[in-house]
């Protein structure tokens, strides 16, 4: 190892100026949302008389207690579908080499490459014929069929790494598939399903175009959707803006604060796969 | 790891019957595992597979996405993207921002990895910071930004009080501009996500080549184009794969910074397949919009992905 020299400082020096510059504008987001609407000073200037008040007139005026229940539904619902169904479906995938497992595993990824573009608008019509259209189940379904390829590729891969010997024991004590695959084959998935929940979750509480398409009309809003009506609502009264971008980021930041090194670690297992 | 309790009783004789139940195990479990993918591939066919076969039948009608009845057309919705003015800016426009954002993303996300990657004492935090953009809801940095950009705002401000005020721009609302500010958002938001693939990249390079190359001489430069690099291969195909079909795809910072405007000056294939199905009722003619993003994605990953493979075996 090497030591802390004055090119590591001057580097050190280097890399803060960087981040500082990257978190500019999040520093900008918060001072603004802590200000009174009637101080002219500039939106970088610290605030000197912070108040709360933003806070509680966007969560009012945003409906942003109703859009983070149904973010959070939406999102944990899916997770737990995505996860269940694509590790299930992995274990023979990864395990069976008969033709029909890969037939099974390409038809599957093909999944990875089609844009969900292109099954949004077929989609839409067959949500509205079940009267989904506005329900938060609707994103569900469409979020779990959706990320069934990655999740899939993500778990195949870890699977093949993965001795057989712990689940041929299993069976010759006389265990199910099942009873094998719950009590032996997902607990050894651990490491696997965080970087599948983590990726997913970000992605099903963030995503913007499905919940306004499928939800538009109703009473029932996503955190993306309730930000973006905000905005259009609310766009020159930006103080009461930005409360609600914060409000709106703190759950998704705070998962993220607390995961982070899992969230590093993940990528690291996912690129030896 | 700490020692197992329970000891695992040692293999005493060796039991024929064994290989005939493992045969029998097998021959049972090959018998009911398809069951286990049976919930994947239902709910993957209701939502992808289906409604895709549906689209790409689709795109050849006259639909409009209300109406029961509905033509058969053939090509004509594909030849009328060709004769659209607004439909090639936008195809030329989303190439554009697909190539922009992957060439500066993974630019910057590969020098922050370096920079992070040494022994600086602050490295932890700073990598903390600089992945954070990369979870926020994109549809929050939009807005956070449309608001930096604005002539008025944060940006401009900053030029100004820096002594750059001859900078200064209508960043959203000149068309000559726009896109661009829009690549630079994206980049902003997602070099993070790019950082943390390299970082986990270089991490998997053991010390010690590091350390055999600067003892044969090597300089920093010399030490990353000829050691590092290639060993980053991995790292590099994901980031790049990511960042293009994330490029081709976008809608969301898009959709909220400037709709597409001013003019079509920022329309993507995506913006545009929202507008022509919703706003304009012309359902059959986005879907076929959507089958181009579709030849895109897939001619552009699939040849990407053969290249970067190439070149990963060939680096070994």
């Amino acid at each position: 190892m090497r030591s802390y020299t004055w090119r590591s400082f001057l580097l050190e020096l280097l890399m803060l100026a960087v981040t500082v510059a990257f978190a500019f504008p999040l520093y900008v987001l918060v001072n603004l949302s802590l200000r009174d609407p009637h101080d002219p000073s500039s939106a970088a200037s610290l605030t000197t008389s912070p108040t709360l008040q933003n806070y509680a007139d966007a969560w009012q005026q945003a409906g942003l207690g109703g859009a983070i229940a149904n973010s959070a539904l939406v999102t944990i619902a899916s997770v737990v579908v995505i996860v269940i169904v694509s590790s299930l479906a992995a274990y023979p995938l990864a395990r069976v080499t008969a033709a029909w497992s890969r037939g099974a595993f390409l038809l599957i990824m093909l999944g990875l490459l089609l844009p969900f573009q292109l099954a949004l608008l077929p989609l839409y019509q067959t949500i509205r014929d079940l009267h989904l259209l506005g329900t938060p189940w609707a994103l569900v379904l469409f979020y779990s069929g959706l990320q069934v390829p990655f999740a899939t590729f993500l778990y195949v891969g870890f699977l093949r790494a993965l001795p057989r010997d712990y689940e041929e024991a299993a069976l010759l004590d006389g265990c199910t598939p099942f009873q094998a695959f719950r009590s032996v084959v997902f607990p050894l998935l651990r490491p696997i399903t965080g970087t599948v929940v983590i990726l997913n979750a970000v992605l099903v509480w963030n995503d913007f175009l499905t919940p306004l398409l499928y939800l538009s009309g109703s009473t029932q809003q996503t955190i993306p959707v309730a930000i973006f009506g905000f905005l259009g609502q609310y766009v020159s009264q930006w103080e009461l803006v930005f409360a609600g971008l914060v409000i709106g980021s703190l759950p998704i930041l705070l998962v993220y604060f607390a995961m982070q090194r899992h969230i590093i670690k993940g990528f690291a297992g996912g690129l030896k796969g | 790891m700490p020692a197992r309790t329970r000891t695992r009783p040692a293999p005493e004789a060796p039991a024929p019957p064994a290989t005939t139940a493992r045969v029998a195990t097998g021959k049972k479990r090959r018998n009911t595992m398809w069951l286990f993918l049976l919930p994947a591939l239902a709910l993957y066919a209701f939502v992808v597979l289906v409604p895709s076969g549906r689209g790409a039948l689709l795109a050849f009608t006259d639909w409009d996405g209300l109406s029961p009845d509905r033509a058969w057309v053939g090509l004509q919705n594909f030849t009328a993207i060709l004769d659209d003015a607004d439909a090639r800016a936008a195809v030329g426009q989303t190439l554009l921002i697909a190539v922009a954002i992957t060439i500066i993303q993974n630019g910057v996300g590969l020098l922050l990895a370096l920079g992070v990657n040494t022994r600086i004492k602050s490295r932890n935090v700073l990598r903390v910071f600089l992945f954070a953009p990369a979870v926020m809801t994109p549809v929050v940095t939009g807005a956070l930004w449309k608001n930096l950009l604005a002539p008025d705002g944060a940006v401009n401000w900053a030029l100004d009080s820096t002594g750059l005020g001859g900078l200064k721009q209508d960043w959203l609302g000149d068309p000559n501009i726009a896109l661009w500010s829009i690549v630079g958002v994206v980049v902003w938001q997602f070099a993070g996500y790019s950082m943390v693939i390299f970082l986990a990249g270089l991490q998997g390079i053991p010390q010690d080549v590091y350390e055999a190359a600067e003892v044969d001489g090597a300089g920093p430069w010399t030490r990353f184009r000829h050691v590092v690099f290639p060993l980053l291969a991995p790292a590099t195909t994901i980031n790049l794969m990511l960042s293009i079909i994330g490029g081709l795809k976008l809608f969301d910072q898009v959709w909220v910074m400037t709709g597409g405007g001013p003019g079509h000056s920022t329309d993507t294939l995506s913006t545009l397949i929202y507008k022509d199905a919703f706003q304009f009722g012309e359902f059959a003619y986005s879907i076929a919009l959507a089958i181009v993003l579709t030849v895109f994605v897939a001619i552009i990953s699939s040849g990407q992905y053969w290249l970067l493979r190439r070149q990963e075996e060939s680096s070994r």
